[in-house]
């Protein structure tokens, strides 16, 4: 059992309270999971300053600001780092292949978690109400969110097994379930080249759609690909920078809820997650189908 | 099955539950307080998707809930009348023994689960899995029903006033499910079956107790094949 909850905003005025509401979204899941939590956060400039790039990374070698000076050496250019609990977020004005480089080559043992120009992921183990304000997620911002709170199943509860797991450009997933023929697709994706940073489940899954979308997919054409390929349970929350998906498999024993109004589309694992949100009374309220993709655009 | 005409007495007091200052078990708690043959009526406000709310009632009592409740409500019912007036999360009335529970919006998954009697109402659409082991249950559905509702459905009426998804009635028993709508499939040993006039009348009973005008000659039944009842030698290679 795990929680999942995700908010995508459509009017900008609400921009400002993303994290605040985040927050009531990701402590009610708190009681589907309290080994891990998790945020991926879109937009905010704190975390992704215009022009900037920026890699997360847990597990560092190095407190914060040895590891932003040893990046720096590495990357031959300013870097600017920020301790957010268990999580190290590196900016830097260059282009985010050269920074995750730098961040790799300067920390060895260190874990990427995401790499982008406007997705930001924390995470870490623990209770997700502490982690949420290790995050100081009330106090964040931005267009677009998604947290997870985990009850481990497929691996251990470890910082590199809590989702969201980012594993392409901007891309973020968030699991509740548990997929059961994911060994044998990671080994195919190792064949093919791809790495992987955990033995979970859900980063296979990750995994499979970074490479779909790469190949020039679109969301929705990776979650039907994701589909067919992938056995086992998941409701699943996928988010790109401009996009925002929810996708079941074909049992759909995995709960999921979505509720929409002019301001906003929020999903969540169970509808009490969605109270605190201004107009949920009026929303527009329905579970997803089996196996059919719902995608919102921004 | 005699619930259809059960009287519901009319309460004189009510007594207002507030779920932002007063807990779900503070309120199941004066719940089961009641003494036995308490008619009492209870208005709860502010559900705000909390689980659990009014279930294991025992007593011929109305709760009525002001908003969207989360898992289970008014699971385990025994004769009391329960209103919820907003969406029910999974497993609505599951177990449900007697009495009446009425969602006037939609239910998730698994609602009246197990249910051995009573009438479930939904006046919107049901999830997934409706009615799955359904023991005597009658359940009325306003909207659609989802995929593997009534799988391994033993006893009990199960209204569909719209459509059903895939795998309706799979490993059906003796229960009798009536669609107006279309089925997405039907699942294993589930077949369409004549709507002789006793179908009819009883089609006419659970609208009319659901509060509903539909027009019953507009339903097909579905109900066992009974194929799979029995061992099979033809089956053996599947085993």
């Amino acid at each position: 059992m795990c929680g999942i909850a995700g908010l995508h905003l459509r009017d900008a005025a609400l921009q400002p309270h993303l994290g605040a509401l985040l927050q009531t979204m990701l402590c009610q899941a708190a009681e589907r999971g309290t080994d891990a939590a998790g945020v991926g956060l879109y937009g905010d400039p704190g975390l992704n300053p215009a022009g900037q790039a920026t890699v997360c990374t847990i597990e560092s070698p190095l407190v914060a600001t040895e590891a932003a000076a040893a990046v720096e050496r590495a990357l031959g250019q300013p870097v600017r780092s920020r301790a957010s609990g268990q999580t190290t977020v590196f900016t830097a004005a260059v282009a985010a292949d050269l920074l995750e480089a730098a961040v790799r080559a300067a920390l060895p043992g260190a874990v990427v978690t995401s790499r982008g120009a406007n997705l930001s992921v924390l995470k870490g183990t623990g209770h997700p109400d502490e982690l949420a304000t290790t995050f100081r997620l009330a106090d964040a911002t931005g267009y677009q969110g998604v947290a997870h709170t985990r009850m481990a199943t497929e691996s251990a509860v470890t910082s590199t097994g809590s989702h969201p797991y980012s594993v392409g450009p901007d891309q973020c997933m968030v699991h509740n379930g548990s997929f059961s023929n994911h060994a044998t697709i990671r080994r195919e994706l190792k064949a093919e080249g791809v790495e992987f940073d955990s033995e979970n489940d859900t980063e296979v899954g990750a995994r499979f759609v970074a490479q779909q979308l790469a190949g020039g997919a679109d969301v929705e054409k990776a979650l039907r690909l994701l589909c067919e390929r992938f056995d086992g349970f998941y409701t699943l929350l996928v988010a790109t920078e401009n996009s925002f998906a929810v996708v079941r498999d074909a049992i759909a024993c995995k709960p999921a809820v979505v509720a929409e109004t002019d301001q906003w589309v929020a999903m969540a694992s169970e509808y009490r997650y969605l109270t605190g949100l201004p107009g949920v009374e009026n929303a527009r309220i329905f579970e997803p189908e089996p196996e059919v993709v719902y995608a919102w655009e921004r | 099955m005699g619930t259809l005409t059960q009287e519901i007495p009319a309460p004189t007091v009510t007594t207002d539950v507030d779920l932002t200052t007063t807990s779900v078990r503070e309120l199941n708690a004066a719940l089961h307080a009641e003494p036995e043959g308490s008619t009492a009526a209870y208005r709860v406000v502010h559900p705000a998707g909390r689980h659990a709310v009014a279930v294991g009632l025992d007593r011929p009592v109305t709760v009525t809930v002001e908003g969207h409740v989360g898992y289970y409500a008014a699971g385990m019912n025994q004769h009391a009348t329960v209103e919820v007036h907003g969406n029910a999360g999974v497993g609505v009335a599951e177990n449900m023994m007697s009495g009446r529970v009425h969602v006037h919006g939609d239910a998730s998954q698994s609602a009246g689960a197990t249910a051995h009697g009573g009438l479930l109402v939904v006046d919107g659409n049901a999830a997934a899995r409706c009615g799955i082991s359904m023991k005597g249950v009658d359940i009325v559905v306003g909207g659609n029903v989802g995929h593997m509702s009534g799988f391994m459905a033993q006893a009990g009426r199960m209204v569909v006033c719209g459509d059903a998804g895939d795998a309706l009635g799979d490993s059906i028993y003796e229960a009798r499910i009536y669609v107006q709508g279309t089925v997405a499939s039907l699942g294993a040993d589930c077949v369409a079956k004549e709507m002789r006039p006793e179908h009819l009348a009883e089609v006419t009973d659970l609208l009319a107790a659901a509060g509903r005008d539909d027009d019953p000659a507009a339903f097909t039944r579905y109900g066992s094949a009974r194929t799979l009842y029995n061992f099979h030698v033809d089956n053996a290679s599947a085993y």
